[in-house]
């Protein structure tokens, strides 16, 4: 089946083909922000004092509208997002989104590892796309130490990178789908997502969480038969997309539950900062690997999917569509993969292989060093961002030549998408609310951080 | 790196560029070649506003607060600009020019104020929530200056450089009131 192309048309082409951005709707000069917003009332502003208040039952203003809590622990919410509603009947009227129930001030945590423990926290971070946030922060660190990874390693990246997307939006699928009633769906994506985390589990060892992006290349090199294990996902993924069509795209309940469901206009999501499938669901071909390519995207040949209503429908049918762009980028990077190292030859990032340590004392001081005290990067600051499966996964590093980042933030694309929850929700159902929600895609590991 | 703009033959690290480069009047600095903005405090919204309308940065990715309490003698700061303790970072976006312009400015130890974003970009909503709840800097004319991530009755800044880690027990609430107990 195919999708509606009105909603979900596609733009771009090879990256040589001139990429055209299209109209902007660049900010009137002098327009205030709150004008740009349909409703910039529809942000809840409640301090928990306020919220815990008990209400006056005899106040007569207090009438109109009712406050509710939802979350943290309501299963629609992702994680542990609370949301206070307030309502009018059934309709939200303002929003606000109470976080911060995950946060393990891994900023801080980043301070006091070296660089090369780095990932291993990051990692944990949008632990649906975790070689996404490895991807940015080794990057970053590369950038300060001004070396670069060899090409088989890039191409490694990029293969993990994409694989990640499949199996990240295949969970989107998976939690969109339940959260609107569809539970085969639920069933359908975690068993497609679980096929993807088995090769990574092959690769790195690990399902998620996996370490291996790491400064100066890779942990390891692909293991023998990789290639047979992707092709296979391939193989199986195409058909099973097609079936998630028939299942929900075409049909009349999902467009009618889906469809003009939390809108968001494009000068409002600019304003507020989405990136990703949020901002590319207005309509602006936004894409960090098209748009500011990185790693070697300019040399694949891809579509970036927008949308055309900025509602719920458009984003879901743009992460579809997306895991079908990446099969295609996945299938170009196996065809071009080079042989060779699969991380930098650079002593000074790289600890000796495991056996020049038995016949070296260098050898096993300089193994000792590096896993012991870090290596030493640049005085230095850095700003590197890459689109992960949420929008624009930025990493900012400020280095004082020590071993250790002396700061260590991470641009969450879910923490800034969130911002866009209370304006898609005004005027909505509290049932709307839960599709909208899962429409944003929010990991919640990543915005409380 | 293929993310980092600007040619490879500019200098990797900080420090002035050869020329002294300026936009809007203010120096630029380099670091990793990408460019560095440094806007003092009082002209911080002023700046924003021009560089949203005349140079066309559409949208506000990041913000964020450093604390440069333990590394007060930078290089990566232009010769004229005083370093103090803290600084508010920001990381502009033009998707018409594709470039991308980082802006830093000084606050002082003393008293961290900074004049808030929120009217220019409303993307600045969350992220100054974020940066005051975890550096302690005050974003004037803010609409909502609660504490984003902690707890609104958390005593401290936990990203300045003087809270220390594991040390500092974990807050608790004051217990509850017990259950009454039927009988």
């Amino acid at each position: 089946m195919t999708l509606d192309h009105a909603t979900a048309a596609t733009t771009g082409g090879p990256a040589d083909d001139s990429f055209e951005l299209g109209e902007l709707p660049a900010p009137p000069r002098g327009v205030k922000s709150t004008e740009l917003l349909r409703h910039p009332e529809s942000v809840l502003r409640l301090s928990e004092e306020e919220a815990q208040a008990p209400a006056d039952p005899d106040d007569p203003s207090d009438d109109e509208t009712t406050i509710m809590n939802m979350g943290p622990q309501h299963p629609s919410t992702h994680g542990v997002l609370r949301l206070i509603l307030e309502l009018e009947g059934e309709t939200v009227v303002r929003t606000k989104s109470v976080i911060g129930y995950l946060h393990t001030g891994m900023e801080k945590t980043g301070e006091e590892l070296s660089y090369l423990q780095g990932p291993t926290n990051v990692t944990r971070m949008d632990y649906a796309s975790p070689f996404s946030n490895e991807l940015v922060f080794s990057m970053a660190t590369e950038a300060l130490l001004g070396i670069e990874v060899p090409e088989r390693a890039v191409w490694i990246r990029m293969l993990m990178a994409e694989l990640n997307r499949m199996s990240s939006h295949l969970l989107f699928l998976a939690t969109n789908g339940m959260d609107l009633g569809a539970v085969s769906m639920m069933l359908y994506g975690w068993r497609e997502r679980e096929h993807v985390l088995r090769f990574f589990e092959r690769v790195t060892g690990l399902r998620m969480n996996h370490n291996y992006i790491r400064p100066g290349g890779v942990a390891a090199d692909l293991p023998p038969g990789w290639r047979d294990e992707v092709l296979a996902l391939l193989e199986t993924l195409p058909p099973r997309l097609d079936e998630y069509d028939v299942l929900m795209t075409g049909q009349p309940i999902w467009r009618q539950r889906t469809q003009g469901v939390g809108v968001i206009g494009a000068a409002e999501a600019m304003t507020l900062g989405a990136t990703g499938p949020v901002l590319r669901s207005t309509g602006i071909p936004w894409d960090l690997r098209k748009t500011m390519p990185y790693l070697r995207y300019d040399e694949l040949d891809f579509d970036v999917v927008v949308g055309t209503y900025g509602d719920t429908f458009d984003r879901y049918a743009i992460r579809l569509n997306e895991i079908r762009e990446s099969i295609g980028m996945v299938h170009q990077i196996m065809d071009r993969i080079p042989a060779g190292d699969y991380r930098i030859q650079d002593k000074k990032v790289t600890p000796p292989p495991r056996g020049r340590i038995d016949e070296s004392m260098e050898a096993l001081i300089h193994h000792f060093k590096i896993f012991t005290e870090g290596f030493k990067v640049p005085e230095g600051e850095v700003y590197v961002a890459i689109e992960s499966p949420r929008g624009e996964l930025g990493c900012y590093i400020v280095s004082d030549g020590s071993p250790r980042p002396f700061r260590m933030h991470i641009r969450a694309p879910s923490f800034v998408n969130l911002g866009c929850l209370p304006h898609m929700m005004r005027g909505g159902l509290i049932a709307d609310g839960v599709a909208i929600i899962s429409s944003v895609d929010p990991i919640m590991g990543e915005v409380d951080r | 790196m293929t993310a980092i703009e600007g040619d490879a033959t500019e200098p990797t690290t900080g420090g002035p560029a050869s020329d002294a480069e300026t936009l809007l009047g203010f120096p630029v600095t380099r670091s990793c070649s990408q460019r560095v903005l440094h806007v003092p405090a009082e002209e911080w919204v002023a700046t924003m506003w021009r560089l949203r309308d005349d140079e066309h940065f559409e949208m506000l990715t990041d913000l964020c607060g450093v604390d440069y309490l333990t590394h007060p003698g930078r290089s990566t700061l232009p010769p004229d600009v005083d370093p103090q303790r803290f600084e508010v970072v920001v990381e502009l976006l033009s998707l018409s020019k594709t470039e991308r312009l980082r802006v830093r400015t000084q606050l002082p130890a003393a008293a961290p104020t900074l004049p808030s974003l929120y009217e220019v970009w409303a993307a600045a909503d969350a992220l100054e929530r974020e940066a005051a709840d975890l550096y302690g800097i005050t974003f004037e004319g803010h609409p909502d200056p609660n504490r984003i991530l902690m707890p609104e009755d958390w005593e401290g800044h936990p990203l300045r450089k003087d809270y220390a880690v594991g040390r500092i027990p974990v807050q608790f609430k004051a217990p509850q009131a017990g259950r009454p107990r039927g009988r």
